[in-house]
């Protein structure tokens, strides 16, 4: 069951990812980073990391994406043009290769690292600790053993909010 | 069951879908949500060993991943809408002076 169910949430996540390359209109793109980000929680909730799944939903595909939609719809941006200098080699040679190369590479050092033998879901994830992941444990270790690193993020939140208002400010 | 190995390629793919985005697109918006999927990949990382450490302390990192990513996206698209504003076009191949 966890095998099926990875193995449909995987495929969805790397055919929109694909998608994300082939789509000419970067709304297309928006939409389909929006499904890789739906199905990479739905492989959250497979590693029983139930708050990061909700967090990914509403952060990620909730609030990050909104704002991608906003500024391509605010832009008015149209279909990419092919500039006749830009070379097609790396379309058609490269990310093939890259991906393949990759995956190779990973499947080489997890097989030699003896990360084969280890499985993950199954019964002693499912009943092992119920904890595991839910927001309770999560809040507790973030606001106990992360209290700083917790308290610099919100600092940096804020940095961020005042950079993007005098970004995009209008000048007179 | 499924083995670690499979959630590391998974991720590996992933990543390289970014990595070619962020090469071969020419709309910088489609580059910056290129830069999102690598994040995303990364943070599917973390969740596994999390799970198979049986740490927690991989859900907090990723949960400050998302918290740089977040800001990342809204200075990220403020600057975007600010090239937008003096160079009226979004393609990086146009892009290509410091000062006009």
């Amino acid at each position: 069951m966890h095998l099926v169910l990875f193995f449909i949430f995987g495929a969805v996540c790397v055919g929109a990812a694909i998608n994300l390359l082939v789509q000419k209109h970067p709304i297309n793109s928006a939409l389909s980073l929006i499904v890789v980000m739906g199905s990479l929680a739905l492989l959250y909730l497979l590693l029983g990391a139930e708050f990061v799944a909700a967090i990914q939903v509403i952060v990620y595909a909730g609030a990050v994406m909104v704002l991608f939609v906003f500024v391509i719809m605010l832009l008015n941006a149209g279909e990419e043009e092919v500039l006749p200098h830009t070379s097609r080699v790396a379309v058609t040679l490269g990310v093939p290769g890259l991906i393949v190369g990759l995956a190779i590479g990973v499947w080489v050092i997890s097989r030699y690292a003896g990360l084969d033998r280890i499985t993950i879901g199954g019964p002693q994830v499912l009943n092992g600790s119920e904890a595991f992941g839910n927001p309770r444990s999560v809040a507790q270790l973030l606001f106990r053993d992360f209290l700083l690193p917790f308290e610099v993020t919100s600092i940096l939140i804020l940095i961020a909010i005042l950079g993007a208002v005098v970004l995009a400010r209008r000048e007179e | 069951m499924v083995p670690l190995s499979y959630y590391l390629i998974l991720s590996a793919i992933l990543f390289a879908c970014g990595v070619a985005g962020f090469l071969i697109k020419r709309n910088i918006i489609t580059i910056f949500m290129s830069i999102e999927l690598m994040l995303n990949a990364v943070n599917l990382t973390f969740v596994a060993f999390a799970a198979e450490l049986r740490l927690l302390s991989g859900h907090v990192f990723v949960f400050f991943v998302m918290v740089v990513a977040a800001a990342e996206a809204a200075v990220g698209l403020a600057i975007i809408i600010s090239v937008f504003r003096t160079r009226e076009t979004l393609n990086v191949d146009r892009i290509n002076l410091l000062k006009l």
